[in-house]
This record gives C-alpha cells, structure tokens and sequence, in this order.
C-alpha cells in the first residue's frame, strides 16, 4: 500500500478562489497542486490546494499578500 | 461586402481570439468540475480572463467580475436582482430594450420609473437627472451610449451625482465596452453591464458583469456551482453567486485573448480610426440634402454610429437596397430603441444604421457615401 504522508490542504469557497491559488503559488514558487477535496474534510469548494506541511508559513503569506480568502486550512494524512 | 453593422456585432474576429476559442474546443473540461486536466485548463483560463477583465474595466480584483451570455442577461440580473416593490428608479430615454423592459418587469411589481427624456439632439439633462432623485430613488440605470445615435451618457458625472446621493449606479456599456475606456471605480459605477461580441471583439455568446464589492444581487438563476453541494441554496460568495451552470468557456477563451489584443492595439488607436471613418461619412452624408442624421455630432466623444434617413424612404427600403446593389450591411428599423425612436419623431420610418469599426476603409465609406448620394438623387 502507497505510503501516507502528512500534507497540507488549504480549501475554498469558490472555484475562482482555488484558481487564484494556483496562480498565486505559482508565481512565488510554492510547490503543490490542485486536487479533489479529501472526504475527511468537508469544503464549500470541490478543490483544494495540497502542498507540504514544511510551506505553512509561506502559504500564508501567500494568501495574505494576494487577499485570497481560503475557507480553511488542514493537515492530512494522503 | 461592405460590413457597416458594428453596432450591432464585429464581424472580423482577431485571429488570437479564433485560435484561442479552437483550443479551449480541443482541451477544455468543465471548468469548476473535478480537478482533471481538462477541468483545470478551463477552469484556469476563465480564472484569467476573470482577471483580465476586472483590470480591464479597472475593478477591485477577479472576484467582481460575473461571466454570462451577454448584455441582456447582466442586465436583467442587475435589474430584477436589485430593486424591490417601492423602490424608485430613473432611467433614460436613451436606453435599449434589454434595459427597458426588464424595468417595465419590474413596474409591474411596484417598482416606481422615472425615464429621462433628451433634447433635439439626443442628449440628456443632468440637472433633470439630479432632480429626479427622491427619498425612495435606489439607482440610476442608464446606458454608456445611444446605440441609436451614438450618443454618451457621461458616466462619470452620473457616477458623481449617484455617489453624492447615496444610490447605485447601474451602467450598460454594451455600445462602449472595447472601444471607449471604462473605469468603475473612477466612474463610480456600482454594477457595469458588458457584452464580448461588440466592440470587446469576442465570440458570440459571451460577456458580463462587474459587481462593486458589498453590493449582494439576488441571483436570478440558481443551480449547478461546483461548490458547496449539500447546500441547499445557491452558494453567495461572487462570483458563484451569479453564475449557475456550465460557464461558456469556450466563448470565454476567446473573449480573453480578445481583451489582451485591445489591450495590444490599444483602445485609443483603434478608436481614432472608427472617429475617422463615422467623420468622413457623417460629412459625406450631411450635404446630401434629403439626408436626415441624428444624434449629436458637434464632438467626436461618442460611439462611430451613422443614423440617417433619406427623405421619407422607409429605412428598411432604404437599407435592403443598400444591401442587394452595393453589399453595404446596415441596420434597418427600430434597433431595438423605442423611445429613442420616439423622441427623435423616427417611430415609424425607422432609420438606417451604419455602425463602423477600425476594419473599414475609407474607400468603404466613400462607396456608402456614394450609395447614399445615388439613392437620394433617385427619389
């Protein structure tokens, strides 16, 4: 069985939030990707944004330079 | 053929704007969806063109920007979604039916109208505007631009007195959008209404609305969101609000590359030609003595619109001949605009439109020009 790894998934209110993300993360060099809401988690927006725990803090800073409203943000096992 | 029918759509779509509607057809998903490749792609193309355009008409940021089919549909979402039974509204003379009759809808539910009427020349009064505004007076809803005359409407001195009075501005930019600069905030426009197949150059089928932040309109569709499922109302948050269903992405892949080939060729350079060519026309017309022009013509600050009839020739005579002996493509009737027909005493006759865009030549112009000369000499 593939291994779980600990990861964080940021979600959204609106596909056009999730997109912003993307572009955002994209553009200040923060690794991860789109993926389907996890069923542990429950999420206005069916993406989400999947990235390594370790980026926490860049994350943030992401979504608060850029006025990203992010529904909320969670550590999972995936 | 010579296309003089701009008003009404651009027929010669930039190449960028073709090439960008066939690949969202070959690699398009659903955008909002899944998160497929496909999905994505044409979730992240909308998403673009979302930031495209609120930069575009200089909105707050990409959330403020709603994608529909057209004109018609902001409008009537603007409309039927923002005022209530004993509301007041005033509106113009001015305007296309696409405002008129959702506000005669409205009416009929107890919304209050006042419509402003315009002088000989097709202007309307401020002062008259101004002095409409009473205690229940919740918006002006006017046009950018007669699509009739070519006319405009001063939006930003609207947009003062509609900010100084406490009430919303709702704003159709139908005949300006793409060939005029609009800017919300500067203008003060609360709710601006624009069509991607016009002026902005896009396909068919597109087009939109921008939203002032805070401003909530009750959506007048409710469905599909790709968020927020087991929710039994339609998700608020913008710009899912407004948007049920399966966006147009195709439309919407081209409307972006439409915006940034403006942006490229710029508003003004593409705008000085279409001045050029409605002047040379409206000169070539105006001393042809059984031609009747209307509108104001004593400055260029308007849209590259010719409405004329020839004596009393009815204009769809007027503009099948056009079509059949010389392969001019006007508009014929009432274009949609009863009052404006209406105060301009053209109710029944009509008039021929000639709607310019920067691909028309003056060689064009001067063959219609000559058209005209030789239709009237027949008469």
């Amino acid at each position: 069985m593939r291994k779980k790894e600990k990861k964080l998934v940021v979600t959204f209110h609106t596909t056009a939030d999730a997109m912003a993300m993307e572009k955002a993360c994209r553009e200040y060099n923060v690794p991860g990707r789109l993926i389907p809401v996890p069923r542990s988690i429950s999420a206005g927006c069916g993406m989400a944004w999947c990235m390594a725990v370790e980026d926490r803090d860049k994350i943030l800073r992401v979504l608060k330079e850029r006025n990203i409203e992010q529904e909320d943000v969670h550590e999972c096992m995936l | 053929m010579i296309y003089m029918d701009n008003a009404a759509t651009t027929i010669r779509k930039p190449e960028p704007v073709k090439e960008a509607v066939l690949e969202a057809m070959e690699s398009f998903g659903n955008a909002g969806r899944g998160v497929s490749e496909p999905a994505l792609n044409a979730a992240r193309v909308i998403y673009e063109t979302r930031e495209k355009l609120a930069r575009f008409f200089h909105g707050e940021d990409a959330s403020r920007i709603v994608f529909t089919a057209n004109s018609t549909e902001s409008l009537n979402i603007a409309i039927k979604g923002l005022f209530s039974p004993g509301d007041h509204v005033i509106t113009t003379v001015l305007e296309h039916n696409s405002v008129l009759r959702p506000l005669y809808e409205c009416m009929e539910r107890g919304v209050k109208l006042t419509i402003l009427d315009c002088d000989e020349k097709g202007n309307i009064s401020y002062e008259e505007m101004e002095d409409a505004i009473k205690e229940n007076t919740r918006a002006v809803v006017c046009t950018h631009a007669s699509n009739l005359t070519g006319n405009m409407i001063d939006l930003e001195r609207v947009g003062e007195i509609t900010r100084r009075k406490g009430i919303l501005l709702v704003a159709d930019a139908s005949q300006t959008a793409g060939i005029y600069p609009v800017d919300v905030q500067k203008m003060g426009i609360d709710v601006l209404c624009f069509t991607g197949h016009k002026g902005m150059m896009g396909p068919q089928g597109t087009g939109g609305m921008y939203v002032r932040p805070g401003l909530v309109i009750r959506p007048l569709l409710s469905g599909g969101s790709g968020v927020d499922t087991y929710n039994p109302r339609h998700p608020e948050l913008m710009p899912t609000a407004l948007e049920a269903g399966t966006l147009n992405g195709h439309g919407i892949a081209g409307l972006g590359a439409a915006v940034s080939w403006l942006e490229k060729k710029s508003l003004s350079a593409l705008r000085e030609i279409e001045i050029a060519r409605m002047r040379q026309f409206y000169e070539g017309v105006s001393r042809i003595p059984e031609v009747t022009v209307y509108g104001d013509f004593s400055t260029d600050r308007r849209c590259p619109v010719v409405s004329l009839n020839i004596g009393d020739c009815d204009s769809s005579e007027v503009s099948d001949r056009l079509s059949a002996a010389y392969g001019i493509v006007t508009r014929p009737g009432a274009h949609c605009a009863p009052l404006m027909h209406r105060a301009l005493g053209t109710a029944g006759q009509g008039a021929v439109r000639f709607s310019f865009s920067h691909y028309n030549t003056e060689e064009e112009v001067e063959t219609a020009v000559q058209a005209i000369n030789e239709f009237a000499n027949e008469q």
